[in-house]
């Protein structure tokens, strides 16, 4: 009995080592970041940043008090008096051909183009509702999540065309964010699941959970998580979803849910999710940045208690494991992430947060730094004043 | 051109003219010494004109490939012996014209067709035509041959179009109107001029810009803005690309114009740009008792000695010694914010006054340089300058027709700014190539401020009298004789026959074509839902709307007005009376802002700003969605 004792125990010492070496290579694998935190002390116009946008070496920042851009190591302040719709600024994307930045405001939509800003607002134009919470560029169509409803844009006619509870499965006309992709373009409607276009056949579909709105989840994978949606990111034919209660990741068959409860998630409540590719994807939660990368799972947080920076690694058998770091997010009520090469960019309630990336081996984001495309930014036309 | 257009069909001439024959009848009993309508009306039959407008060189030099816009052809003119050697037929209503840098291709816009022909340089016949987008003009093609940059005027963009594939890339946003493009020296930039200025608040000073794409990214990378200038015309970089220059008005439009005399109506100017000048600077080209208008066509000779600038309303070209500018500008930018409005600036750098042929409008200097081009558009020939003696010594006639008909004639009164005081500004001027110019005007001598009205489409106005917003003129004579000779040009009068080809030519002004209907004619959905509720005779209650709440009833008939006056709640504090005249409909997409005073930016603003009340149609039981469709069904007219 001692000798069996003294090998099960031998055995589970050498299983602990293995599994702390394993959590411990799993945490050399995740992403470590530097972080920098910009605040109004260093020139953001206001610290709580609803969202974050990188244009090459263009940092833009929508706050609650105007659009921040961060150029050459300086912050430039965008509001009403400049020609902005609203000082409150919700969602941003880029159209990456023209170069034109979409602005969806508190006032309307605005488009700011070579440093032309035009408005578009619901008294002005075929603009569905001036809360523009969402905003995203397909072709020649810009896609807005309003107040009520969804608005089109065809900027090459002008034309408007609307999308709510009239010509749609939307049975609630507040949409909160919108993802085209070439094929299809997702909503998360507040309350009212996720809503698919289908661009070839024009047609709309609602995904909604199939626990209805009861709180308590019933039948987990088998639909979207909550109805009370607030993100979607649509890359590489999956859909991410990020609810108040949990998130969904969905490849037009089957379901996969996320809770706190049996992943890395930090907190249930999510206010955007932003795809990676079919396995990998970040998540804004209000209790920290929260990484997957289709098996192990990273938080970046000042920590809960204390408020020291916090980095946790979670593997694939829930074992969780604290990285030393010296930098944190501003902020654990994290709204908004994008990605400049390896590098974060991370809207927070309290500050902008630039992460810089240190280790690990997976790249964490979509777009590579391109060097060209930086070098041909700087050189300016050669009539262009200064 | 737009006679030119009406004349290849003879039935549809027919439709377009028949009512202004009715008004030209009239005039036979009000005005004698007019000639007979019906003797004009034959001879615009029978004519067939070209309108030159732009022109580019064949590689070697020795050809001259002309734009011609009415007759909607390429005339190839041998320069050695000035004769025509050949016509290529183009699309409806050719505008701009470039040639790929290694002359095999030559492209030309169409702007009435949205397309560009592609022109085999050899065989002189059109081997493909592309699409753009609304009422392609300027043209550029990149140094490398691959790419083409269209400046479209309706649609307010760029087209940037891949020549391999035929496929437009993509669009880029231009600013409104956006008409004449150029390239730099070194191919990298395209810089682009627009003849309508960008939305801005009511009642303040117009702005237009000068866009700046990127040939590498193909992206919009700067807007110059041109403070206080409205219709900027052609653009031109010197060779060493340290040097731009774009012709453009500059409007007094919110004071009252009605002392001409007192004051200029519109300052003829140039903004220079560039290393050169360090920013922008705009310089007048007027003098103080004569102006220059419409400032058109711009060429710069390679070694920046001299600028060439057609001024399409003064029937001349003017010559600036550009050292002498750049020197002046120098030298006094520092001491003067408004240097634009010193029209005794120019004396120090305009070296001569050229008299060319009329409208002149595209300028090109020879590959040696000795020698200038000049599209006179309404006489229908080139003038050829001497650039060392400032002197024409040639006219090359393009073989238009040798009489000039009523329609010509008034055509060409259209465009002159002879008959204003001083030479100062003619109908086109504020009627940009016979649109509008996207200005409100404070036109009445009743104080600043007063009467602010909106210039109006001249599109088929034959059945949509009286004229002006109040309906003060019952008819074109009226609007066009005494209103504008003794109230605007407080100068010389139209004698009773040129006011009858100016009448006859404003009448014969057709619709351009509408690109919000499907091509079979057919409406969309929303465009069908739209029609209902312009046609619908209830509230979404059931309750009745009465009869003259109606859009219908106003808006009624083939022009969409009842010719009527009417208070529709519209007028504001400023006005002398709120009774407006019910504008007509048609192409009512192209000719924003609206109201009669300009105030409603968008169609959208008529009814969420500026009816709250319902006095002006129903639209407050609508929901967004139907405000919507009644839009795209209004675009539709």
């Amino acid at each position: 009995m001692k000798m069996t004792s003294k090998i099960r125990s031998a055995t589970l010492v050498v299983l602990m080592v293995t599994l702390l070496a394993h959590v411990l290579a799993i945490a050399q694998d995740m992403p470590r970041f530097r972080w920098e935190n910009f605040t109004t002390a260093n020139g953001l116009p206001d610290n709580h940043v609803f969202c974050v946008l990188v244009d090459g070496d263009l940092i833009w920042a929508g706050t609650e008090n105007g659009l921040g851009l961060y150029e050459n190591g300086a912050w430039k302040t965008f509001r009403p008096a400049g020609g902005l719709a609203h000082q409150a600024v919700l969602s941003l994307a880029l159209d990456k051909r023209t170069g034109d930045l979409w602005v969806g405001t508190m006032g309307g939509l605005s488009r700011i183009s070579a440093s032309r800003i035009d408005n578009f607002t619901q008294l002005n134009s075929g603009l569905s509702n001036d809360i523009v919470y969402g905003v995203g560029v397909q072709g020649d169509f810009i896609w807005t999540a309003t107040a009520a409803g969804a608005s089109r844009l065809n900027t090459r006619t002008g034309q408007w065309a609307l999308f709510n509870e009239r010509n749609t499965p939307m049975y609630e006309i507040w949409t909160y964010a919108v993802s085209p992709g070439e094929d299809k373009v997702y909503y998360a409607v507040w309350g009212g699941g996720v809503l698919e276009y289908d661009v070839k056949t024009e047609r709309w579909k609602d995904y909604n959970d199939p626990d209805g709105e009861n709180q308590l989840v019933l039948m987990k994978d088998q639909g979207l998580i909550h109805e009370i949606t607030t993100s979607v990111s649509y890359v590489d034919k999956i859909l991410w979803v990020a609810t108040y209660f949990g998130a969904s990741r969905y490849d037009g068959r089957y379901w996969h849910n996320f809770l706190q409860k049996d992943s890395g998630l930090p907190s249930n409540f999510l206010n955007q999710i932003k795809a990676v590719d079919a396995n990998r994807a970040w998540f804004s939660t209000d209790k920290g940045l929260a990484y997957y990368d289709g098996t192990n799972w990273s938080v970046y947080r000042p920590a809960l208690d204390t408020h020291k920076p916090e980095m946790l690694v979670r593997d694939a058998a829930g074992v969780i494991k604290k990285i030393a770091v010296q930098s944190a997010p501003a902020h654990n009520y994290i709204l908004g992430v994008d990605f400049q090469g390896d590098d974060l960019w991370v809207a927070t309630a309290k500050g902008l947060s630039h992460g810089i990336r240190q280790g690990g081996s997976s790249k964490v984001a979509q777009t590579k730094t391109d060097s060209a495309k930086a070098a041909q930014l700087a050189q300016a036309p050669k009539l262009v004043q200064k | 051109m737009l006679v030119g257009s009406l004349l290849r069909g003879k039935t549809k001439w027919i439709a377009c003219i028949a009512p202004a024959v009715g008004l030209t009848l009239f005039l036979v009993l009000l005005v004698p010494a007019a000639k007979p309508a019906s003797t004009q009306s034959e001879e615009a039959v029978n004519q067939h004109y070209l309108s030159p407008i732009e022109m580019a060189f064949s590689p070697d030099g020795h050809l001259l490939y002309v734009v011609c816009q009415a007759s909607d052809e390429l005339r190839i003119v041998d320069l050695s012996s000035g004769k025509v050697l050949s016509t290529v037929p183009v699309g409806h209503v050719p505008r701009g014209i470039v040639r790929s840098p290694d002359g095999r291709q030559i492209y030309v816009t169409n702007a009435w067709a949205d397309t560009v022909s592609v022109i085999d340089a050899t065989t002189l016949k059109v081997v493909r035509t592309l699409p753009t987008g609304f009422e392609p003009t300027g043209i550029v093609c990149d140094k490398s041959g691959k790419t083409l940059y269209i400046a479209n005027r309706l649609s307010s963009d760029i087209s940037v179009i891949d020549i391999s594939t035929g496929q437009e890339i993509k669009r880029l946003l231009a600013g409104r109107g956006a008409s004449y493009l150029a390239l730099s020296a070194d191919g990298r930039w395209v810089y682009g001029t627009h003849i309508y200025p960008n939305a801005g608040a009511f009642r303040t000073q117009p702005n237009s810009e000068i866009t700046i794409i990127d040939t590498v990214r193909q992206a919009v990378v700067e807007r110059k803005r041109l403070h206080n200038a409205a219709g900027v015309f052609h653009v031109a970089l010197s060779g060493d690309g340290k040097l731009g220059v774009a012709a453009q008005l500059r409007p007094k439009n919110l004071i009252p114009l009605a002392h001409v005399e007192h004051g200029w109506a519109f300052g003829d100017s140039l903004t220079l740009f560039g290393d050169d000048i360090g920013g922008t600077l705009q310089v007048p080209i007027d003098e103080l008792d004569r102006y220059y208008a419409l400032p058109w066509g711009v060429a710069f000779t390679p070694d920046k000695s001299k600028l060439f600038v057609t001024t399409a309303g003064s029937e001349s070209v003017t010559v600036i010694d550009v050292q002498k500018l750049l020197a002046f500008a120098k030298a006094r930018r520092q001491l003067s914010s408004n240097l634009a409005n010193d029209l005794s600036a120019s004396a120090n750098y305009v070296t001569a006054r050229i008299s060319v042929g009329r409208n002149p409008r595209g300028a090109l200097l020879s590959q040696d340089n000795k020698r200038l081009y000049v599209a006179n558009r309404l006489d229908d020939n080139i003038s050829v300058i001497d650039t060392s003696t400032d002197k024409v010594i040639s006219t090359i006639d393009l073989g238009g027709p040798k009489t000039i008909n009523a329609l010509r004639r008034g055509e060409q009164l259209f465009f002159t700014a002879d008959y204003a005081f001083q030479g100062q500004f003619g109908c086109a001027n504020c009627h940009l190539d016979a649109t509008i110019d996207g200005l409100q005007w404070d036109l009445e001598p009743d104080g600043f401020g007063k009467d602010i009205v909106d210039n109006r489409s001249l599109e088929s106005l034959a059945g949509t009298e009286p004229f002006k917003w109040n309906g003060g003129n019952p008819d074109m004579p009226t609007e066009c004789g005494p209103r504008t000779e003794k109230f605007f040009y407080r100068s010389q009068s139209y004698t009773p026959q040129q006011l009858t080809d100016l009448v006859s030519f404003v009448y014969s002004l057709p619709y351009r074509p509408n690109r919000y209907r499907l091509p079979n004619g057919d409406l969309t959905p929303a465009q069908e839902r739209g029609k209902a509720i312009f046609e619908r005779t209830k509230y979404k209650s059931g309750k009745p709307i009465s009869e003259k709440n109606q859009c219908a009833y106003c808006h009624s008939g083939p022009k969409y007005t009842n010719q009527q006056q009417v208070d529709v709640g519209t007028g504001k504090s400023t006005d002398r009376s709120p009774v407006i005249d019910v504008p007509q409909l048609p192409n009512v997409a192209y000719s924003a802002p609206y109201l009669h005073d300009g105030s409603a930016r968008s169609l959208e603003e008529i009814w969420t700003v500026f009816n709250p009340k319902d006095t002006h149609g129903v639209s407050n039981d609508l929901t967004k969605d139907e405000l919507n469709d009644l839009i795209e069904y209004l675009k539709t007219l």
